[in-house]
């Protein structure tokens, strides 16, 4: 659908940009992304679609946080209010989440960028009755944006930071065993680069606490028809090549067989 | 207005069909649009069994193009006919079934078992993929296999067949020609163009495979001459594809002698794109007061 552009936020290497799109906002879950056209809708280069998080929504307007990481986000990162861009969405399948999480701790492990869709989860998480720890690793003080959005919203909000800049000094996989073991959370939710993930995977499964992630693949449609997006998953056992879009983006941990990372 | 299309062994509501390997297996587009709108649509590519695919990264952007190498990874023939084809065979349209094989003797097992199915229009042989064989090897680049295999798999079927064609040919009318000669009802092209992209950085392929198909507007005008040298020497219908993003560009193919025309990559950038197309070709002829679009095929001028 083509959606107007509502407002456009700089926030360090991040950008915060907001959409009224209300169909796509009511239907929202978290974990769920969008695919957007970010050349004018006459133009073929870029050709595809990119895919975003869901980062928030509200009655009307979705957001999104993203970086730019090369020629369509720098593209995306320059419009403006008021312009028009073409969404489609809400697409995948989210992060599950249990109908009442009254007394129970649910603990969200953001890296870098991966940190978009865990704010709409959190969100979720909390009008459940978890209660919601945020743990968000950076490269360094400039790179963890949002703490202050997520300590406003009373989430325990805890940071780390590879050179020590902010917060723990170190990797945000350090800093979740060391609170595991403080105080073990009844759920793990996580998103950001693979080697985290597995890590955290390794974590999870040792400590014995369900955990889902959220994982990335380059898409060529978002919708389940080209096969471009796969990622290997358990299937009864069996790793097979799934797809993230459709699938996914959001596997439960025992089911994922992590290609990358330490 | 009429928009239809003949192709004498098979008439379609407009000259607009989905393209293989594009379309998924067609469901996947029906929270989109309504299938019934299209003249036609391609399933993904079947070979008898489940197959794995290549290994990710799959797909890569280049300019106006996209590279992929997904290695029809897919569900195979038996698991096509039990949960798919259920759901298509009552369809107000052509649903065409593209057939793949490693050797011979699979594409006639695949076009055997098809036949014996019902709701299938037709049979689009792929005989072009790219991405089986690791330099894009296959029978399509010989005029002589490509009239052995089409006659075989003519034998082996009472569907009418469509014989797609590889690009990466230095003369397709030849390989064309033995196409018709094997027997085939109509031809398709262009399949995918062999091609390659490489991080700098790295100074690896982008593409886990090495080397993937290009498709998009980046191919149009190669896909176009195809389809025209192709056109002028056939007696049987010429189905074109390659880049078509919109109406006029479905228009060229069909001037250039196109009786239908398939939307590939379109569908991905929008998944409405097949439907729009065909109601702009319908736009095009309504302002130019054409009454049949059927009238466009082959009218380019020479001079
Ligand atoms: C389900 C999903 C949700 C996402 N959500 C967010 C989000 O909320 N915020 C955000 O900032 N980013 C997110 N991404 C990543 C984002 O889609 C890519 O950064 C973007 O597509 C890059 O496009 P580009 O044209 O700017 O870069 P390109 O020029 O296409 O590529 C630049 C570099 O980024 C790499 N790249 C491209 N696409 C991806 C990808 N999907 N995953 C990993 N690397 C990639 C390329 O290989 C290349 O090295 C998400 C990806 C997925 C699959
Ligand atoms: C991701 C992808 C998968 C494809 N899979 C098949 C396939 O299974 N069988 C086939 O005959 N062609 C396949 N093709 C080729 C297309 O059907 C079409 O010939 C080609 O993409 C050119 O058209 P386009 O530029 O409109 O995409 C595939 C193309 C793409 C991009
Ligand atoms: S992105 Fe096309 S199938 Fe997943």
């Amino acid at each position: 659908m083509i959606a107007r552009v509502a407002s456009v936020e700089r926030h360090g290497v991040y950008i915060r940009m907001s959409v009224e799109a209300p169909e796509i906002a009511r239907a929202a879950q978290p974990g769920q992304f969008a695919m957007l056209r970010v050349a004018d809708t006459s133009s073929t280069d870029p050709l595809l679609r990119r895919p975003l998080s869901l980062h928030d929504r509200n009655a009307s307007e979705v957001e999104f946080f993203f970086s730019v990481a090369g020629r369509g986000t720098d593209i995306l990162a320059g419009k403006k209010p008021g312009d028009r861009l073409d969404v489609l969405g809400p697409l995948g399948r989210g992060f599950a989440l249990d109908e009442n999480m009254t007394g129970r701790t649910a603990c969200c492990v953001g890296g870098g960028r991966g940190i978009a869709p865990l704010y709409f989860l959190a969100r979720e998480l909390k009008a459940r009755g978890a209660s919601v720890h945020i743990l968000y690793g950076g490269r360094s003080a400039a790179d963890v944006p949002l703490r202050e959005k997520f300590e406003a919203a009373g989430y325990q909000t805890f940071v780390s930071t590879d050179d020590g800049s902010f917060g723990f000094h170190g990797l945000v996989t350090d800093l979740f065993e060391k609170q595991a073991a403080a105080e073990r959370p009844d759920r793990l939710y996580a998103c950001g680069p693979d080697a985290m993930m597995k890590t955290l995977a390794a974590s999870a499964a040792r400590l014995g606490i369900p955990a889902w992630f959220s994982l990335e693949s380059v898409m060529g449609c978002g919708f389940g028809a080209c096969w471009g997006c796969v990622h290997r998953i358990l299937r009864d056992g069996t790793p097979e090549w799934v797809k993230v879009c459709e699938d996914g983006p959001v596997f439960a941990g025992p089911d994922i067989v992590w290609e990358t990372g330490p | 207005m009429d928009l239809s299309a003949d192709l004498g062994f098979l008439r379609l509501k407009n000259p607009v069909i989905a393209a293989s390997g594009t379309f998924g297996y067609g469901p996947e587009f029906e929270p989109f649009i309504n299938l019934e709108k299209l003249g036609g649509f391609v399933v993904k590519g079947l070979y008898f069994d489940p197959r794995p695919g290549n290994p990710p990264p799959r797909l890569v952007e280049t300019p106006s193009g996209l590279i992929n190498a997904i290695g029809l990874q897919g569900i195979g023939v038996r698991a096509f006919a039990e949960k798919i084809l259920p759901r298509l065979r009552d369809l107000d349209t052509a649903v065409i079934a593209n057939v793949c094989g490693a050797d011979d003797e699979e594409y006639v097992a695949v076009a055997e078992f098809l036949s014996r199915e019902k709701g299938l229009a037709a049979l689009e042989l792929n005989i072009s993929c790219p991405n089986i064989r690791k330099e894009g090897a296959c029978p399509a680049f010989s005029p002589d296999a490509t009239r052995r295999l089409v006659a075989r798999v003519k034998a082996a079927t009472p569907l009418p067949l469509i014989t797609k064609l590889s690009p990466n040919v230095t003369d397709i009318a030849s390989v064309a020609l033995a196409a018709e000669d094997g027997g085939t009802d109509a031809v398709s092209l262009i399949n995918t163009l062999l091609a390659m992209a490489i991080d700098v950085e790295t100074r690896r392929p982008k593409l886990a495979n090495v080397y993937g198909g290009l498709s998009g507007p980046a191919v149009r005008p190669v896909a176009l001459r195809m389809v025209h040298q192709a056109a002028s020497r056939l007696r049987v219908p010429v189905i074109g594809m390659g880049g078509i993003m919109t109406g006029r560009d479905a228009v060229e193919f069909i001037i250039a002698g196109a009786r239908a025309v398939q939307v590939g990559t379109a569908n991905f950038v929008d998944p409405a794109a097949a439907v729009r197309i065909a109601a702009e070709i319908e736009s095009f002829c309504r302002e130019r007061n054409i009454p049949r679009a059927a009238d466009l095929v082959g009218t380019l001028r020479s001079s």
